[in-house]
């Protein structure tokens, strides 16, 4: 509703001529200060808490199972596919020379898939030592830094790595509060076949709206 | 003798329309015992609770969550951080459309189970288009899939936000670390907000969610991941509850490829600093001037 001045004025003016009683007098004057003081209250507002402190968290790197152990086909009790460690077979049997590529594998690691450039079984093994890695200028490391295998020709990857944009992690963003764990290449890569292995996708959408029906059209 | 007596009979049609029309009106308030305590009805907002008031509505919210899903649950209200301001970045050039990261979403942030509902929608495109439109959302073949690239899209967390803007009762709002929060006990339901967000981040409650007890996530906030009641609008908040503790988001943690970058812009020293700096970066639906906190980028 709208008034006009006219109006306004004479409502104020007829308003100045009525004697109101005191005790209404003063709960009018009242009023608007008792509901401004419950409305407002004098609460600070809500504090911010300190800033994240000096980083103290350690950034480790997870060990896969795969550096120290392979695959078998056969399943333990609880139907988890059985994994064999290195040495079991290796404290036994220590072989003098590399095949060249994986063909070449009769007795043992048979069936292996290798899909990883040009290289041959040599370019990082090290015959009668499978607990180490050999670099391309010939020194030897140790089987579970095998990143810094990788990190020779996967540079890329490497810079990318150490800035935290490329392989998974777990922990704290905030390393003053606590640590980090972050994947290893061979937790998502294998090394015989590194292209990654496409999968099927999990939960699927079913929130109506969103997924396409074809008798709703496109939208 | 007239007059007066059609005065006084229009006086009682008058009052009898007026007290009708005043009892629809007043219909809610009637009802008002059945879902809403009066605790409730007459609580300040959010940004004026003090600390008792705060603390008693979250021991109510943590009494009823027990009474409805039968679990015993803690939830805090935990405030932003100095020198912290939260940013967040995905790599377009290794994310496979896995969507675990929709599913640690889903778990994480206790959404119903019967939708599937979650707060990252990964979408499906041809390589070399851009179009959002031709996207699909509900692909279920292997992927990655030949000539595909995925294109994960959660709660940008806009600096000038249209969804905050458009809200009639300040249900929801930009918080000092950067997080769009709603607070879902003040939120009315109009969905202004889900209507204007461009990245249609924002999700409707259409019916309480069901989630199995041994399913609800018991560590929860107010303004994050407790369970939502039936008619109010949902968010991604980073996963507040746990990034302002200095955990890393769930859907980063369940990212098998480590698209995910998520960081403190304010620390120079930061990955998420590192990524903005050296990569191809680019905003979504930049020329909205939304100004995003979420940002996309390639490798080469």
């Amino acid at each position: 509703m709208i008034l006009s001045k006219e109006h306004a004025s004479t409502d104020v003016a007829l308003a100045r001529r009525v004697q109101w009683p005191p005790a209404v007098r003063i709960t009018a004057l009242l009023a608007p200060a008792a509901i401004a003081l419950a409305c407002c209250g004098s609460d600070p507002p809500r504090a911010l808490r300190p800033p994240p402190g000096p980083p103290t968290g350690r950034i480790e790197i997870h060990q896969p199972e795969r550096l120290t152990s392979i695959a078998s086909d056969q399943r333990d009790a609880l139907g988890r596919p059985l994994r064999v460690a290195c040495v079991t077979c290796h404290s036994q049997r220590v072989p003098t020379t590399l095949p060249s590529t994986v063909t070449e594998l009769d007795e043992f690691h048979q069936g292996l898939r290798f899909e990883h450039g040009a290289l041959s079984c040599g370019s990082c093994h090290v015959a009668g030592d499978q607990r180490s890695l050999r670099r391309a200028d010939g020194t030897m490391i140790d089987m579970r830094d095998a990143m810094d295998l990788c990190r020779q020709c996967h540079g890329p990857q490497t810079r990318d790595y150490d800035h935290g944009s490329h392989g998974g992690m777990t922990g704290h963003w905030d390393l003053s509060v606590g640590g980090r764990v972050r994947n290893h290449c061979v937790d998502c890569h294998d090394p015989h076949t590194p292209a990654f292995q496409p999968s099927l996708p999990v939960l699927p959408p079913r929130d109506h709206g969103i997924t396409r029906q074809p008798s709703r059209g496109d939208h | 003798m007239s007059g007066p007596n059609r005065r006084v009979a229009l006086k009682v049609v008058g009052a009898t329309l007026g007290a009708g029309a005043f009892a629809y009106a007043a219909q809610p308030v009637a009802q008002w015992g059945a879902g809403l305590s009066l605790e409730e009805t007459l609580r300040r907002h959010y940004k004026e609770l003090t600390p008792d008031e705060l603390a008693q509505i979250l021991r109510r919210l943590e009494a009823e969550t027990k009474e409805k899903y039968g679990v015993d649950v803690r939830i805090d209200d935990i405030p932003a951080q100095e020198g912290v301001s939260f940013g967040y970045a995905l790599n377009l050039s290794i994310c496979i459309g896995c969507r675990k990261c929709a599913e640690a979403c889903h778990q994480e942030n206790n959404h119903d189970r019967r939708t599937n509902n979650s707060y990252i929608r990964v979408i499906e495109m041809e390589q070399g288009s851009f179009e959002l439109e031709r996207g699909t959302v509900d692909y279920d073949h292997a992927v990655p899939a030949p000539g595909k690239f995925y294109m994960p899209v959660q709660c940008h967390q806009c600096d000038d936000a249209p969804c905050v803007k458009v809200c009639p009762v300040e249900a929801t709002w930009k918080e000092k670390d950067g997080i769009v929060v709603v607070d879902y006990d003040w939120c009315i339901g109009c969905r202004y907000c889900e209507a204007a967000c461009p990245y249609h981040a924002r999700r409707f409650n259409w019916r309480e969610p069901e989630i199995p007890a041994d399913e609800i996530n018991p560590d929860q906030a107010y303004l994050s991941n407790r369970i939502r009641p039936q008619g109010v609008v949902e968010k991604c908040t980073f996963c507040l509850h746990r990034t302002r503790r200095g955990l890393l988001p769930a859907c980063l943690e369940a990212c098998p490829t480590g698209a995910r970058v998520f960081g403190n812009l304010l620390d120079p020293s930061s990955d998420i600093r590192w990524v903005l700096e050296n990569k191809r970066v680019y905003v979504l639906k930049e020329e909205l001037g939304t100004r995003p906190r979420f940002f996309y980028f390639f490798d080469e």
